[in-house]
């Protein structure tokens, strides 16, 4: 892992960036700070970082809008970090392109694997045959998925969704996105396919699919699937 | 636009008394022969009586007013003419007209003082409600925070002095007494969502399989000292609902659970669907509800008198709220051979897929 990453905020409180840059810098993470909006996008483009975290109350904009400018040049993770913990807030900002949501207040150690995981994602290249999580591993060409080197029996459903959750390891997928890739647009709206299949998955890879440490329900907002387990 | 229903009001009061005078002025018409002109004086002063206990003081006039001089015309002899010749009559008439006039008055003025009271007593009651509220929330705010200010302060300041073992043990109050002040601030928040009125479920399929273990994760930091036991049939585990809101519900009761139960205990989460209900039951072996506080429990801001741990009680009225929201019932009740049951009911229907067969 690169652990000097640069790794920006934007965050008008100065006691929150503070707390950050304390958590961040004494585990060797380069920082940058900004407290508007304008600074912020400024310092992203002047000196682009590995990762940048995001508050959506800005005072002289707002973080939804700053996220899709950012969107449109700079492909590095995006963490929100916000006081907002409505469902349609958390799953806007993950249509307009965040990678992961931490409603305030949070832990720290939370936000810190929320960011390795994030930038672990990032330093793996996108073109690989085969996908590794946890114990778990994905052969794409052969289309075989092995749990601790043993092969498991999914249908093509299974497969299609867990592939679908691990070519985005760590980023939370909303229901809608989900059930869009997988079932096609008509299906939207049918979340009780995914909440079936999800269970029958987690019967097959998790230890315990009561405790799944793998596939992790976003609560109101979609799954997220964890590459390793922190 | 209230101006004109104040006047449409008043108009009608001054058509009652009017009306009121005249049907009785017209029985007593026709039975005067048999009780005597100066019995229909009593009768008619009895009406007006009547009216001053119901209308305002202007018609009651009026209706005093009229009621006398149809006495004058009608009754006293001579008949049909203002002109009263025994001077016994011109005393009565007088003292008739005095009395109705007093009648009306005093009744309006008793009127306005008993307005004046109740209200004086409503103001009373609100301002003690404001009083137990603010005593309340100031308490449950303060606390945790005089425990960070101090907790920190010390820290800082004698920092070269204190042991490292003093140290963590003021850095997890702090923390501790933060988690109480977030848990304080969400409930807060969740009450006035609740009031505010414009609570929508969100509605959508759940699995409460998943939903339960979410609950029990997120209150694990919490939870050191009672072991939870879940026990949930995995047939019809999808059912429809707004997973938020039946979320924070479930917080609230197994915080609760936890809370209000000794260490050691067990704590058992049982959820299956019946009848067309998804049925969740959070048992403890707590001590229980002494008194017979079943109903107020859910009230806001309700805490039994038995509690000595901190607390508003919104977390109660909250999880009523929220299951009300979904057309559901929550209970709560004595487990045996101790502590509480708390039972939720949500009607809600599951979806028929048969997922093996794609």
């Amino acid at each position: 892992m690169n652990n000097n990453s640069k790794i920006l905020i934007i965050d008008d409180e100065r006691q929150i960036r503070k707390l950050i840059v304390i958590t961040l810098e004494s585990n060797n993470f380069y920082v940058l700070e900004a407290a508007t909006a304008k600074e912020g996008l400024q310092m992203a483009a002047m000196h682009p970082p590995d990762l940048i975290i995001l508050d959506l109350g800005l005072p002289d904009e707002d973080g939804q809008s700053v996220l899709v400018k950012l969107r449109d040049w700079y492909i590095s993770p995006i963490i929100i970090l916000s006081v907002r913990d409505a469902e349609t807030d958390i799953i806007q900002a993950l249509d307009n392109g965040a990678n992961d949501y931490l409603v305030k207040p949070f832990r720290t150690g939370e936000l810190l694997a929320r960011i390795r995981n994030a930038l672990r994602n990032k330093f793996e290249s996108n073109n690989q045959s085969i996908i590794t999580f946890q114990n778990i591993t994905i052969d794409l060409v052969a289309r075989i998925v092995k749990k601790d080197n043993a092969v498991l029996k999914l249908t093509s459903t299974e497969y299609s969704l867990i592939t679908l959750l691990a070519r985005n390891e760590n980023k939370v997928l909303t229901h809608q996105f989900i059930l869009r890739e997988i079932w096609g647009p008509g299906y939207v709206e049918q979340s009780q396919y995914l909440r079936v299949f999800i269970a029958q998955i987690r019967k097959k890879i998790e230890e315990n699919p009561n405790q799944p440490k793998i596939i992790i329900t976003e609560s109101g907002i979609g799954y997220r699937l964890v590459g390793e387990d922190i | 636009m209230l101006k004109s229903f104040t006047n449409k009001r008043i108009s009608r009061q001054y058509i009652i008394s009017v009306g009121i005078t005249l049907l009785v002025s017209t029985i007593c018409f026709f039975i005067s022969d048999l009780v005597g002109y100066r019995t229909v004086a009593l009768i008619l002063l009895f009406t007006v009586s009547l009216l001053a206990s119901a209308l305002s003081v202007y018609p009651v006039l009026i209706s005093a007013v009229l009621s006398a001089l149809i006495w004058d015309f009608f009754f006293i002899p001579p008949h049909f003419t203002l002109h009263v010749d025994n001077s016994e009559d011109i005393l009565m008439l007088c003292m008739y007209f005095i009395i109705a006039l007093l009648n009306g008055i005093l009744s309006s003025k008793l009127k306005q003082y008993e307005k004046i009271a109740r209200q004086k007593e409503e103001k009373l009651n609100a301002l003690k409600l404001y009083n137990t509220l603010f005593n309340s929330i100031s308490h449950e705010l303060r606390t945790p925070l005089t425990t960070i200010i101090g907790a920190s302060e010390n820290l800082i300041t004698n920092d070269k002095i204190l042991l490292e073992k003093d140290k963590l043990e003021l850095q997890s109050e702090i923390y501790i007494a933060s988690s109480r002040l977030n848990r304080l601030i969400d409930n807060l928040l969740n009450m006035s969502r609740l009031d505010s009125g414009f609570l929508k479920p969100k509605m959508d399929w759940c699995d409460i399989n998943d939903l339960i273990h979410s609950v029990v994760n997120r209150l694990q930091p919490d939870n050191e000292n009672h072991s939870i036991e879940i026990k949930v049939s995995n047939d019809n585990s999808i059912i429809w609902l707004d997973f938020g809101l039946i979320e924070q519900s479930l917080y609230n009761v197994i915080h609760n659970a936890i809370v209000h139960s000794p260490d050691n205990t067990k704590i058992i989460i049982t959820a299956e669907y019946m009848d067309g209900y998804m049925i969740i039951k959070v048992a403890d072996n707590g001590n229980g509800f002494i008194t017979d506080g079943k109903e107020q429990s859910f009230d806001k801001f309700y805490r039994s008198p038995e509690l000595k741990t901190g607390g508003l009680g919104l977390g109660l009225s909250i999880v009523k709220g929220f299951v009300s929201a979904h057309n559901g019932f929550v209970e709560i009740n004595n487990n045996k051979p101790n502590g509480t049951i708390v039972t939720i009911k949500i009607p809600s229907n599951t979806p028929l897929i048969n997922s093996e067969n794609e």
